[in-house]
């Protein structure tokens, strides 16, 4: 710890730190651009400058760059100091010279991180009469909107679309004054990470398209604490609304998770739930065959009716869907009815990863940890497809080695241009045994490109090398073995080792043989890590809940043990073969679905309730990692749209089994109380009565706006404010909001002077960049089992001939925003992938169409060379740009 | 005793003094031109609508009582899709115009709007916007600001150069 003296008081700090984060973290307004916090410093824009005296007794004082000077022992230091503030207020002159005067036309107002330096600085008049300089823009997609003449040159988009997320078609173009951020030419960006430009930029150049399309300020956004439910690892999000159309979705920061940074597919992959086509009135098949609104109160009179004379009900869940839903129809169905709403495969290598992760709860670093994880062996995930904020942290992993350089030689960890001119191209050791090339590969030590079974041996020889107990697959061949002992070694000698698994490939196999690699690495290491993915955003929870999955649910309805079929959220299509659906479907007597997008499924349903999604919701998730976290509803659908868990009530009383749960709060007992392995989940956030001084949280900030002409139109009274029975929220601007509000219950980031969401939550933060002030929300739910496990035998049970392994996409193979209009623009085409040899053997050139049987039912799609495919492998598009409901790994014959 | 001889005296002289009370409705008084009356939406000197829907005037309102919707054309102009003021709600303490960066909400003399029904107090924007520029002639915000709209290029605004050619490295 240091001692040093800002404006005459005196703070302990971190000397390793550099002042302008500190002062930051002390409270101070002190205003920045090229810095951020996870991009720290380059001392470009030389807005920061503050006072430096040699000692207490110095008056002078020199001018320094707060990011580029170490808050060391002993440092005096002025922000307010007359010269100091003048320079910051000439420095912000001059940036804003070519500043156009958009401010009323730009969406960026109003959270416009120039706007509040502006004001910090009270530059609040221009002086500048001469012409300004302009540029054109360029189309970059579906996603970001370009409006390159707000651009003040703070490079801070370069730095973190190059630097931090590796990208490589965004640039700086140009020469001296007339630098241009842009790609050479129109397109969208090709990293998937390119919607943090949108927060990252502290001007309106890049902004959201998808918010553009129905524009409204950050003051007037109904906003609540969201989870995104578009992969398994929970990032935070802060999604906007008004007047109930969902606007945008934001980074919430959280962290241990998501800190300042969201994938493509969680920012821009809400759209669905704006769609005309959504189910929103009850609908029951008519006499014709068509799907017709029903009045709420006659369509719970017809299903009382139809759950009365059933003769057996089978409830289908939804990894998608919260666990209250799930647990409010496993109430309705009763427990032996109730399935996962998995496919077999998934849920086999769900359950496979659950008991992984208890095997192993005590060292499951988060995905903030990820990050300082200096070995990684990655075995058969495509993360970036699969869960795509995790190669985001990958990628940060490997620049490990570029801090230890730069500590060797003396460079603090914040000078950042220093650190990667020093670490030059020496990473970290990542090791990735996946089925084919993957957007991971440019970090990547070395690549192996196997089959399922193959990744399993391999990683079962690793193990063994690793730990002699450990057993050695039979008959491995020598170059295996030598990659092994690679990843062995590189393994053995990182200071925090990590193992990535998940169940992208359906095989159980590469579970166990990453199980294996953890148990053996635990018995030479401390600090190893494991890292386990799964499919959706409540796989985890699910196969906590129910260990049966569909196939379970068709054999009950195939051999007439039940007839009455109710799904909740889910698509059946996606989740078994074609036929098979069909067939369970017609079995039944009565399909009654509860869900909240147009799908498949709901065209063959008897009885369609509209249920709500995750904006018009409450609900808790268990992420990757085990943490269930609960998401507010952002706004109050029209009736009759309800919870999905509302519409299960209703049911329950309208049958006549008695049910007490009407809010929240209720329900999540209940839950605890039935299910015990969910024992926790109560306190993911505070219950609904809970208070701060007598008042509830407000999700709108105190400068909500019209609220008394938004609704003027139909009626000029005002309307009564929305009670939320079911959170501590208020629908309103009401409320307590400051620094030391529950972090779970922070819809949105506003602080005093910091409008912007990146600076703002600065505020709440125990330092910048830290962790939220009250303990980042969410309750692990994985114990620590103190015994430790066996190793399990090495069979990877290796498959000969022709298999077709899964092949995901970030835009697509999810099925939620693969209905959002944004993601469905970028969605690619659907291609059978194989290698060169393997299109040879089957007599086929590039484009040709293949006809392919898997699990009895042909698909024919057109085929596309990957040369990176083992031999005799065929790569298959799972999802809504590919195929759905196929059951991969399996054995094929083209 | 003089005092009140002196007040008697002063409250008969006023008998003869010239009225202060006019007979409205037939006679109008006199309101300056930035008396705070009723709201109007302007138009811009070439006839568009000033507005571009930035949302100021709804937030500064301390009544909440203004309400606007943005919406963009083909061009990429921002302009109003909804622009509606609850005058049962106004209180006309001009913060609106104040706040207005392209003078498209001005407030005018005109105070007589009173209603027997509450409900038509509610003005949408074919109530509110008026064909003439109001009380700032010859100011256009597009005209000012950087972005391309309607015929506009980038660069043609006032104030403005040529846009860069990024592929020259002359100075």
């Amino acid at each position: 710890m240091a001692t040093i003296k800002i404006d005459g008081k005196q703070f302990e700090v971190d000397p390793t730190d550099n002042l302008l984060k500190v002062a930051l973290s002390k409270g101070f307004d002190l205003p920045y651009f090229c810095w951020h916090p996870e991009l720290h410093s380059v001392g470009a824009c030389r807005q920061c400058a503050v006072k430096q005296y040699k000692n207490e007794d110095d008056t002078q004082g020199q001018i320094v760059m707060a990011c580029m000077t170490p808050a060391a022992d002993g440092g005096c230091f002025s922000i307010a100091d007359k010269e100091a503030s003048d320079f910051r207020a000439q420095v912000i002159e001059w940036l804003m010279i070519n500043h156009p005067h958009d401010c009323p036309v730009c969406e960026e107002g109003g959270e416009c991180h120039l706007q509040d330096m502006t004001l910090m600085t009270g530059h609040t008049r221009r002086r500048y009469r001469g012409p300004k300089r302009t540029h054109r823009n360029q189309d970059l997609g579906p996603f970001i909107n370009h409006e390159m003449n707000r651009c003040i040159a703070c490079y801070r988009c370069v730095r973190y679309y190059r630097d931090y997320a590796d990208g490589d078609d965004l640039r700086v173009l140009g020469s001296h004054s007339n630098v241009y951020f842009g790609r050479e030419a129109d397109g969208a960006f090709n990293s998937e990470f390119s919607g943090n430009l949108v927060e990252v930029c502290p001007t309106g150049v890049f902004t959201d398209k998808t918010l553009g399309a129905h524009y409204n300020r950050k003051w007037d956004m109904q906003n609540a604490p969201g989870i995104c439910t578009h992969c398994s690892l929970g990032c935070n999000t802060s999604p906007g609304s008004r007047q109930g159309v969902l606007k945008r979705i934001q980074n919430r920061f959280h962290g241990e998770i998501n800190h300042y940074f969201l994938c493509d597919r969680g920012r821009f992959g809400a759209g669905f739930v704006n769609r005309e086509d959504r189910p929103r009135q009850p609908l029951v098949r008519a006499d014709n065959g068509v799907l017709e609104p029903e009045d709420m109160d006659v369509m719970l009179a017809s299903l009382k009716s139809v759950l009365a004379e059933a003769k057996g009900l089978v409830g289908i869940g939804s990894p998608r869907a919260s666990l209250e839903d799930n647990f409010a129809l496993r109430h309705l169905v009763g427990a032996d009815n109730f399935h996962n709403g998995m496919s077999a495969p998934e849920s086999h290598a769900s359950l496979a990863a659950l008991a992984l992760l208890q095997e192993h709860a005590g060292r499951l670093p988060t995905l903030r940890d990820v990050e300082s994880c200096d070995a990684v062996f990655v075995l058969g995930e495509d993360v970036t497809q699969f869960a795509p904020r995790l190669a985001l942290s990958l990628r940060q992993a490997v620049r490990n080695e570029h801090h230890v350089l730069a500590e060797a030689a003396n460079i603090p960890k914040w000078h950042a241009r220093a650190v990667r001119d020093e670490g030059q191209h020496f990473y970290s050791p990542l090791f990735m045994a996946v089925p084919a090339a993957t957007r991971l590969d440019d970090v990547a030590t070395e690549l192996f490109h196997l089959r399922p079974a193959r990744i399993a041996e391999l990683g079962f020889a690793v193990a063994a090398i690793l730990d002699e107990a450990a057993p050695m697959p039979a008959n491995i061949d020598e170059e295996t073995r030598a990659h092994a002992e690679t990843i062995a070694n590189a393994l053995k000698t990182a200071k925090k080792p990590l193992v990535v698994a998940g169940t992208s490939l359906g095989s159980e196999a590469v579970l166990t043989a990453a199980g294996n690699v953890m148990r053996a690495l635990e018995s030479v290491h401390d600090d190893a890590g494991l890292f386990v993915t799964l499919n959706e955003a409540n796989s985890l929870g699910m196969a906590m809940m129910s260990d049966r999955d569909v196939d379970h649910a068709f054999e009950a309805i195939n051999s007439r043990r039940a007839d009455t079929l109710i799904v909740m959220q889910n698509d059946l299509y996606e989740r078994a073969q074609h036929g098979k659906v069909d067939a369970a479907i017609k079995a039944a007597k009565n399909l009654i679905v509860l869900d909240h997008s147009m799908t498949a499924t709901i065209a063959k349903a008897d009885y369609v309730l509209p249920a709500g999604s995750f904006a018009e919701a409450d609900g808790t998730l268990v992420n990757n990692e085990g943490r269930a976290q609960r998401f507010f509803q952002v706004f109050i659908p029209e009736a009759p749209l309800q919870e999905g868990w509302r519409w299960c009530a209703d049911l329950n009383r309208a049958i006549g089994k008695p049910v007490d749960w009407y809010g929240m709060d209720d329900l999540i007992d209940a839950i605890e109380a039935e299910c015990p392995q969910f024992t926790g989940i109560k306190t993911a956030a505070p219950s609904t009565s809970f208070r701060k001084a007598g008042m509830r949280f407000p999700r709108s900030p105190h400068r909500y706006s019209g609220r008394t002409a938004l609704y003027a139109n139909v009626d000029v009274r005002e309307r009564r404010p929305e009670v939320d029975v079911d959170s501590a929220l208020a629908y309103s601007m009401e409320g307590y909001h400051g620094s030391d509000q529950p972090p779970a219950l922070m819809a949105y980031a506003w602080a005093p002077g910091w409008d912007s969401n990146q600076a703002a939550i600065t505020r709440f933060q125990d330092e910048v960049g830290g962790h939220l002030k009250g303990g980042d929300p969410g309750t692990r739910l994985l114990k620590v089992d103190a015994n430790v496990p066996d190793y399990a035998p090495a069979e990877p049970k290796l498959v000969e001939g022709w298999q077709a392994i899964p092949r995901y996409h970030i835009f697509g193979s999810e099925s939620q925003s693969a209905k959002a209009p944004a993601i469905q623009e970028r969605m690619p085409r659907a291609w059978f992938t194989l290698n060169e040899a393997g299109a040879k053997a089957l007599g086929l050139a590039a484009a040709d169409t293949l006809r392919l049987t898997i699990d009895g039912e042909i698909h024919a799609l057109p085929i596309t060379i990957d040369p990176s495919l083992p031999d005799r492998t065929i790569g298959v598009p799972v999802g809504a740009h590919g195929l759905m409901g196929v059951r991969l790994p399996a054995a094929v014959s083209p | 005793m003089l005092s009140v001889l002196r007040t008697i005296w002063m409250t008969l002289m006023h008998t003869f003094r010239k009225r202060d009370t006019v007979l409205y409705p037939e006679e109008k008084p006199y309101l300056p031109p930035r008396y705070r009356g009723r709201i109007v939406l302007t138009r811009d000197p070439d006839g568009a609508e000033r507005c571009v829907a930035c949302n100021l005037c709804s937030v500064a309102c301390p009544v909440d009582c203004i309400s606007v919707v943005k919406a963009e054309d083909e061009s990429g102009r921002w302009y109003p899709e909804t622009f509606r003021i609850n005058f049962s709600r106004c209180i006309y303490c001009g913060y609106c115009e104040e706040a207005c960066p392209t003078y498209a909400i001005q407030l005018t003399p005109d105070f007589e709007m009173g209603e027997f029904d509450r409900q038509n107090m509610v003005y949408e924007k074919s109530d509110l916007t008026i064909s003439g520029v109001g009380k700032r002639p010859g100011y256009n915000f597009y005209r000012v600001a950087g972005m391309a709209v309607g015929g506009k290029d980038k660069g043609e605004a006032e104030n403005e150069a040529a846009p860069i050619d990024v592929k020259t490295l002359l100075p």
